[in-house]
């Protein structure tokens, strides 16, 4: 009765997992600001003077909390990118993520640790690390990460 | 076994909603606790685990998060993904071992930021049980029913442990739910899964622990207080529900008989002075109970009832109020490690049992306590 | 150091895109057998059981428990350990400290994933901060063509440079039958398949591998007792310094790799890596990494690691060969991917790595690396150790 051979099958769940992430004191610091200044801020260690974006409550370093919030500049040094051309579930959205896009970790003038963000340019020839970037943001600012559309190369000359 | 002792200990209160304050904030008061508490500096800590779960955190690689709040910058670092008894354990391992003279050992959760019962349902079987809805409540109703038709356990009696606990939990600073119930008030409570009412359920809870584990050495030199490990055992039961009678605890027993042998006792229900388990749900106080031993099988009805297990009681089991009072998952294991080590420091306050000097920490993981961790600490 | 532990048995299923033919538990039941097997134990042998692999490939919570059928861990100790891209080597290390500690003699160490079971890369994602990260980033490929860019702008490396390492791989996998991706590959090839994310191209990167690894580590007394020639851990050692991605110290070698390979030569006496070590089993996701990471074991000057491949001193017949067994670029199924370097390792020490040998081969570095640059080292030898 069993002499047959079965097809291997899978079977599919598509579940939607929703959490409520808080951003704390010192992440929603930083959201706020971007809305109504349009300014970034990071957070300064009060031993090693490592300035963080974005700002958190512990410097990892020294282990040791950190209350100082400094204002950082909207422009900095492309310290590294990449332009991603295949596409995959984007668990933010739960649909695909238009490719090609490209993002950069970005050394805000003022800051230490790197920030992640999009790059207008999305073609990896006009790219290069140490370039300089600026964020260019919404028109309507909402209280986002997302209120920074992306930082776009600034060319020599450009007043800051 | 060496000698190693709880130097240092660490707790947020627990709460419903810590709205204010991610994953990461929750773990630097703990660990900060559990240094000053210890009256030591991050430099003395020479290894960190840290205790957490992707699925509560919906986060891959929770210890991410983490990591500049737990102190372990420059240090040899692991994480476990089970209750924080376990975490403990490796953390105890790593101590045994003399590559290390300290591990701070630290868990968190924000039952909160999910969906308990979805992180839940991801325990079950994909293919032959998700999609009937179990959960860790539904799954426990399961166990309870077993339960009370083998042994002939009653509603009213699981009910007098939520009664007593909450009550406790007066006392227990930390503590989220602190109230004076009736058993009228467990039975009227709302029915969530039968037999389980809300008031027989513990709360969704978000906090963090932390403890200091360290070699003898190092204890003796650091602190006049030290809450020695005597005997430690953990043992997984079968995963298909199917495959367990789900009335009978066998992997507890044998957990508690390994802590019990290490630890040189015959007769835990007298030479155990204080308890604090792992009671999700009231039931579990009285199944749990008959699993370590403190009466025979189907007698936990009858131990509740004869108030030996009160804070005055011959076998104090969960003065601080237990995890029916506070229920961050993960954690919940580590803060019986913790609140076991207040008692045997003499530091419980109003919640101090007379006389503490052996006592027994309990933490489970997996569906209906599929696997159990037993920690025996002297003072 | 503790008590002397080593190890005595490992095993790995045949490593494919997709193992439809068994579920989880199934692939983790042979990966286990296969390591019992070969130390001649049974499970009553065995004491406890570690296990880890990421909740978010196959979502299923508390594997632990779910794969007691398959684990061997009915009524026995079971615990997870989980660190991301390291697991693997995570539980080896977990299991070496289980016996250390003098509690168990006899550990099971397991650490497998069906990657083709949910998509990766979304996976991956959340493994970065919710608000600030997620957005742009772009999983484990992405992140990799981060660190790509950077050390070819740093140190003047090419596409062709990097394109070695996996050519290097991919030809030694054809020598292991476990291997998932058996296949010569040419330079050229690599730099003609598709662009993933610059500079990484498909050729460049791991692929998705279902599969499982087992290593069964024995405290001395039974070691001696199971193994003719047992794999003595000489040295474990982690660094994980970071919660965000952009954290990480721009000044010199990557920084958690090179920490920990300088305390495990220096707990172990090694002042001369290059010509001390005989083999390495390096985890490296892509071709790039795969000369970052050289940078990082101390074996050259910074930005030199391309000379050593490009001379071919990494090939499985010159002075330091690195990945005999294919590594990862051939075969990625994450959670046993660190498991599976131990694994080799272990075999390359013991002789038993078959066609892929490295002849005579005394002391093996194994290699972990994973999320927020997560690293994991294991010193492994022959000689039992002082
Ligand atoms: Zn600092």
């Amino acid at each position: 009765m069993f002499r047959k051979n079965y097809p291997l099958l899978t079977i599919s769940s598509e579940i939607e997992l929703p959490y409520n992430y808080s951003l704390g004191k010192y992440g929603g610091r930083l959201v706020t600001e971007l809305k109504q200044n349009g300014r970034i801020v990071g957070i300064k260690c009060p031993k090693c003077d490592h300035v963080y974006v974005p700002p958190r409550r512990v410097c990892g370093r020294c282990f040791i909390e950190m209350d100082e919030f400094v204002e950082v500049s909207n422009r900095g040094i492309l310290q590294s990118f990449t332009v991603v051309y295949f596409s995959f579930l984007d668990p933010e959205t739960g649909k695909k993520r238009p490719v090609p896009y490209g993002y950069g970790r970005i050394k805000l003038d003022g800051a230490d640790s790197e920030f992640l963000h999009f790059l207008e340019e999305s073609d990896f020839k006009k790219l290069k690390i140490g370039v300089t970037v600026e964020a260019v943001y919404n028109e309507n600012r909402v209280g986002s990460f997302k209120d920074i559309k992306y930082f776009k190369k600034v060319e020599d000359g450009d007043p800051s | 076994m060496e000698r190693v002792a709880i130097i240092g200990i660490g707790q947020t209160k627990y709460e419903r909603e810590k709205k204010g304050e991610t994953v990461s904030d929750l773990v630097f008061e703990a660990a900060t606790k559990a240094l000053d508490d210890a009256k030591i500096g991050i430099e003395d800590i020479d290894n960190v685990v840290t205790v957490s779960n992707d699925f509560w955190d919906g986060r891959t690689i929770s210890s991410m998060a983490v990591t500049d709040a737990c102190g372990s910058y420059g240090k040899n670092v692991s994480t476990v993904e089970d209750d924080g008894t376990f975490g403990a354990f490796y953390g105890l391992m790593r101590v045994l071992s003399g590559s290390f003279r300290s591990t701070l050992v630290v868990a968190h959760c924000k039952g909160s930021e999910g969906s308990n019962h979805l992180i839940t349902n991801a325990i079950f079987n994909p293919i032959y049980e998700r999609a009937i809805g179990l959960d860790s409540i539904s799954s426990s109703a399961l166990q309870a029913r077993r339960y009370m038709e083998k042994y002939g356990i009653t509603e009213e009696q699981c009910a007098l442990v939520s009664v007593k606990n909450h009550k406790n939990a007066k006392d227990n600073p930390f503590s989220q739910i602190a109230t004076d119930i009736s058993v009228e008030d467990v039975m009227n409570s709302k029915m969530l899964s039968d037999p389980i009412k809300l008031l027989d359920s513990s709360p969704i809870s978000d906090g963090a622990c932390a403890i200091i584990l360290a070699e003898e050495r190092m204890t003796k030199k650091v602190t006049t207080r030290p809450v020695w490990v005597k005997g430690i055992g953990h043992s997984t039961d079968a995963y298909n529900l199917g495959d367990r009678d789900l009335a009978e605890p066998d992997a507890l027993t044998r957990a508690a008989k390994k802590a019990y042998e290490m630890a040189g006792i015959q007769d835990p229900f007298r030479e155990i002075d204080v308890a604090e388990i792992y009671d999700a749900f009231s039931y579990q106080e009285l199944l749990w109970s008959e699993g370590l031993g403190f009466c025979e099988r189907g007698m936990g009805g009858r131990l509740i009832e004869s108030g030996k297990t009160t804070k005055k009681g011959m076998l104090p089991i969960n003065p601080s109020g237990g995890v029916l009072s506070a229920h961050p998952v993960l954690v919940a294991g580590l803060a019986r490690i913790a609140e076991i080590s207040i008692q045997l420091r003499g530091e419980g306050s109003g919640r101090q049992v007379d006389g503490a000097k052996i006592g027994l920490a309990h933490g489970i993981n997996g569906a209906c306590g599929q696997a159990h961790c037993v920690w025996i600490l002297e003072n | 150091m503790g008590r002397r532990v080593a190890i005595v048995g490992t095993g790995q299923t045949y490593h494919k895109s997709s193992r439809k033919d068994v579920n989880g538990v199934e692939l983790i039941q042979e990966a286990t057998s296969r390591a019992l097997e070969d130390a001649g134990l049974t499970r009553k042998d065995i004491d406890a059981v570690v296990i880890g692999n990421m909740d978010h490939f196959e979502g299923i919570n508390y594997v632990d428990t779910w794969s007691v059928d398959g684990n061997g861990g009915l009524y026995k100790p079971v615990m997870k350990v989980t660190t991301g891209g390291t697991t693997g080597t995570t539980v080896a290390i977990a299991g070496y400290y289980h016996v250390a500690s003098g509690l168990f003699d006899t550990v099971l160490a397991i650490g497998w994933e069906k990657n083709s079971e949910s998509d990766t890369t979304a996976a991956i994602i959340t493994c970065s901060d919710p608000y600030w990260e997620r957005p742009t980033f772009g999983g484990a490929v992405a992140g990799l063509a981060g660190t790509a860019c950077e050390y070819m702008y740093k140190y003047g490396i090419t596409e062709r440079d990097a394109a070695l390492v996996a050519v290097r791989d991919r030809k030694n996998a054809l020598k292991n039958p476990y291997a998932h991706l058996r296949k010569q590959i040419t330079v050229e090839e690599v730099l003609v398949s598709p662009m993933l994310a610059y500079p990484i191209k498909l050729l460049d990167i791991c692929p998705r591998t279902d599969g499982a690894c087992a290593v069964i580590f024995a405290s001395e007394d039974k070691a001696k007792k199971i193994a003719d020639k047992p794999a003595w851990i000489h040295q474990v050692s982690s660094r994980h310094n970071y919660t965000f991605l952009t954290d990480i110290e721009r000044s010199g070698r990557m920084p958690t790799l090179y920490e920990a390979c300088m305390e495990v030569y220096k707990n172990a006496g090694i002042r001369d890596p290059l010509h001390e070590l005989d083999v390495v089993e390096m985890y490296t996701p892509s071709s790039f990494a795969g000369l970052v990471w050289i940078d990082a074991l101390g074996v050259c000057d910074e930005g030199e690691a391309v000379r050593l491949v490009s001379d071919g001193v990494t090939e499985m017949s010159g002075e330091f060969p690195i990945n005999p067994s294919g590594g990862v670029i051939s075969t990625n199924c994450i959670g046993a991917t660190g498991l599976i370097r131990v694994a080799e390792a272990a075999m390359q020490v013991s002789g038993k790595a078959g066609e892929h040998q490295i002849e005579g081969a005394k002391l093996a570095l194994a290699t972990g690396f994973g999320g927020c640059f997560w690293s994991d080292v294991l010193l492994i030898g022959s000689p039992r150790p002082n």
